[in-house]
């Protein structure tokens, strides 16, 4: 599968959730990609733009789409990679901020023998 | 621009894509650490450094003359740079 057949494939999935693919496709295609970059590393769509533990059972939380992007589009409009979006955020309607990081620090480090 | 900038990012996403195109595009020299690609200690290494400066643990975390940026944003990171 590459990044155009999983666009295709998520795109009505989602859209019925109520979540838009960010129409920017300089975001969207890398990202979809890097999903696929993260299946094959991982074995699972982990998060592009989070550091994953590696095992299933830690990175649950961050396996696309994530337990965070809910809660992250409904306060910005956006998940924390900016791949999926509201209506109002594709229009322009909502400022495009930074999203900060909603999974807690202490998960990765204790998982990494750091906490 | 002379400002030396080190990021910490990992490859595959998307904000530190941005934040490195940003500055290749205005000649900026940066020294980029993909924490994804380390194993190991080095990994250990590189994500306990990465939380000193951003308890956050999130890409890209980026320090420019002393100053820390998380994640990318082109107002901030200009502002950064200027300084
Ligand atoms: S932040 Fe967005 S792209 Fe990343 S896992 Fe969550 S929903 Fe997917």
């Amino acid at each position: 599968m590459d990044a155009k057949q999983l666009y295709e494939k998520l795109k009505p999935i989602q859209e019925a959730k109520g979540y838009l693919f960010n129409a920017d496709m300089s975001y969207t295609m890398p990202l979809l990609e890097n999903l696929l970059v993260n299946k094959e590393r991982y074995g699972y769509m982990s998060c592009p733009c989070r550091l994953a533990i590696g095992t299933f059972e830690e990175d649950r939380d961050i396996v696309c789409p994530c337990v965070y992007r809910d809660p992250d589009v409904a306060e910005y409009g956006a998940c924390f990679c900016a791949l999926y979006v509201n209506k109002e955020w594709n229009e322009g309607k909502i400022e495009h901020k930074t999203v900060p990081e909603r999974r807690p620090a202490e998960k990765v480090m204790k998982a990494m023998g750091l906490g | 621009m002379p400002a030396k900038v080190k990021i910490y990012a990992l490859s595959t996403c998307i904000h530190c894509k941005k934040a490195k195109e940003y500055l290749e595009s205005n000649n900026v020299e940066y020294d980029c650490t993909y924490v994804d690609m380390l194993a190991g200690e080095e990994r250990q290494q590189a994500v306990d450094e990465v939380k000193k400066h951003n308890p956050a643990l999130s890409f890209p975390t980026m320090v420019v003359g002393g100053k820390v940026l998380v994640g990318f944003n082109k107002e901030e990171l200009q502002a950064a740079l200027g300084a």
